[in-house]
């Protein structure tokens, strides 16, 4: 009943701020345009650079494709849902949040159900098209399992990163000042995950299993579609991020729980 | 003279409070410097040393664009000045006995070197200490060194000039934020942001090099590094003295135009 009641605010949420978007219809217009091509130049110098070349460490030009387009979009998914956790900051210091808290109804799904911003969904046609290409000339063989695994993939990527900007509204909690930080993690993987992580080398890899889990949708699930692994287990390893979510919700409580208004 | 020399001071100085701001972006930058560095290392190995730049080029490439992203950026815009004309705030500047685009101009250039004269040591400093294959190079010879400062010098002015030219068209419309991200990605595309521009097929590099971005960073940045060096540099120095030229009196133009006919909005 209660998660039934959640939905339903979440979705008014979303269709006010849809709305009150499609109130500046032009720049709504150039904002989903803008985000398409910025990630579209992206897929270019791709193509660019990979005009002369077979492939990089085993990986081919569809393979970095899929790569790319499974970041993008789990990227976009995350921004799309997880939006109100970048915003967090100003919502404490402009004591939003103490609003928030007073009302009959989690706070979480306020932060995130008054930030929703369809315009960020520009990137996503992007990705669609390399994921198109990428489908093609990828070296993998599709199957059932290997669909399912392009599918965890997307999903564990899109929690990921909703659990990245959690995280990172976490830090408002313990310092008000500026974290962006996170950023590295965030706009750092979208940017530099469009490669399997193995090509950056031994250090990366470990701080991107041990430390933050970017290999578990990416690196480990790529192994397995490419046939470079038969353990069907690898297939399903994006699972592993329901964890790390955990890890983040847990450390988001403990902040709610810390948290002391800032005034104003 | 003296008057532009003072924006130029004032916005310098404003620029230098935010020291706390820029440890976060030296670690971010760093960091995006490093995964470029081993990435294009990867490549470098699969292509078997048969690349359009030299590695080490490359390399150098990569850490002068970290080290100098806030003087040849075209995307962080001085948003004082967006906010002044959405305001009608700009009445106030109009109103003051100095030209308009110099005065702009002036404060712009200001922003940007304050702000990297904060971030391109630190940055600077990591590169050169990097591990080896990493690690940024020298520049190639002091004449080279020569060259690139003045590239950058002339680099600079056609990124500045380009930037009044985005300020000056937002008196006509009223979304400019949305105008600037649609231009944002091939921009950054084209002026070598991505990736250098010699990784670019033939064709593609061809209508680069007609536009003005190519000349900015990709000149010096590949100076630098002795990718550019001999008889080709002539010609991209006076490519870049054309599109400074060009640019600064088109954006006059615009200038005089919008100071006819610009009505100021509220404010």
């Amino acid at each position: 009943m209660k998660v039934k009641k959640s939905i339903t605010l979440y979705l008014r949420y979303a269709s006010v701020c849809v709305r009150s978007a499609m109130e500046y219809k032009l720049s709504f217009l150039l904002m989903i345009v803008g985000r398409f091509l910025i990630a579209f130049t992206e897929f270019v110098a791709i193509k660019f650079l990979f005009s002369g070349l077979e492939e990089i460490k085993g990986y081919s030009y569809g393979d970095i494709l899929l790569c790319f387009s499974v970041i993008q979009m789990s990227f976009t998914l995350a921004e799309l849902f997880g939006n109100g956790f970048k915003a967090f900051s100003g919502m404490v210091k402009s004591g939003e949040f103490d609003r928030m808290l007073l009302r009959p109804c989690s706070p979480i799904l306020q932060i995130i159900g008054t930030r929703f911003e369809i315009g960020r969904t520009g990137p996503m046609i992007t990705a669609i098209i390399t994921l198109c290409i990428g489908v093609r000339h990828s070296q993998v063989v599709w199957s059932t399992a290997t669909a399912v695994t392009l599918l965890l993939m997307l999903i564990g990527g899109t929690l990921l990163f909703i659990g990245l900007f959690m995280l990172g509204a976490s830090f408002c909690f313990f310092t008000i000042e500026d974290t962006s930080i996170i950023n590295v993690l965030t706009y750092g993987a979208k940017s530099h995950g469009k490669y399997p992580i193995d090509i950056y080398g031994k250090g990366i890899m470990r701080f991107c299993t041990y430390i933050i889990p970017y290999t578990l949708i990416q690196y480990y699930p790529l192994q397995y579609l490419l046939g470079k692994t038969t353990r069907w287990i690898v297939g399903l390893y994006p699972l592993g991020i329901v964890v790390f979510l955990a890890i983040c919700y847990g450390i988001w409580c403990a902040g709610v729980r810390n948290y002391k208004s800032c005034g104003s | 003279m003296k008057k532009y020399i003072l924006f130029f001071r004032l916005r310098f100085a404003t620029g230098v409070q935010y020291r706390m701001a820029s440890v976060t972006a030296l670690t971010t930058q760093v960091i995006w410097g490093l995964m470029e560095c081993l990435a294009y290392k990867a490549i470098a190995e699969a292509s078997g040393g048969n690349l359009p730049m030299n590695y080490s080029s490359i390399v150098s490439y990569i850490w002068l664009k970290e080290a100098f992203l806030f003087l040849f950026n075209t995307w962080a815009a001085d948003n004082d000045i967006f906010e002044m004309i959405r305001s009608g705030n700009v009445a106030y500047e109009l109103c003051r006995p100095v030209s308009l685009y110099s005065m702009w101009f002036t404060r712009i250039v200001g922003g940007r070197v304050s702000e990297v004269l904060l971030r391109c040591v630190p940055v600077l400093l990591c590169a050169f200490l990097m591990p080896k294959p990493c690690r940024m190079g020298l520049p190639v010879s002091v004449g080279a060194f020569m060259l690139f400062l003045l590239t950058m010098v002339l680099g600079m002015g056609i990124t500045v000039a380009f930037c009044m030219l985005v300020y000056l068209l937002c008196f006509f419309t009223v979304s400019p934020q949305g105008w600037r991200m649609v231009f944002t990605g091939a921009i950054d595309l084209l002026c070598g942001n991505i990736i250098p521009l010699p990784f670019f097929p033939e064709g593609y590099l061809k209508i680069a090099e007609l536009l003005p971005f190519a000349y900015m960073q990709n000149v010096p940045f590949r100076i630098y590094s002795g990718d550019l060096a001999g008889a080709d540099i002539l010609p991209m120095i006076l490519k870049q003295v054309f599109w400074v030229v060009t640019l600064i009196v088109v954006g006059e133009l615009i200038r005089t135009r919008v100071e006819k006919k610009i009505v100021v909005q509220g404010g």
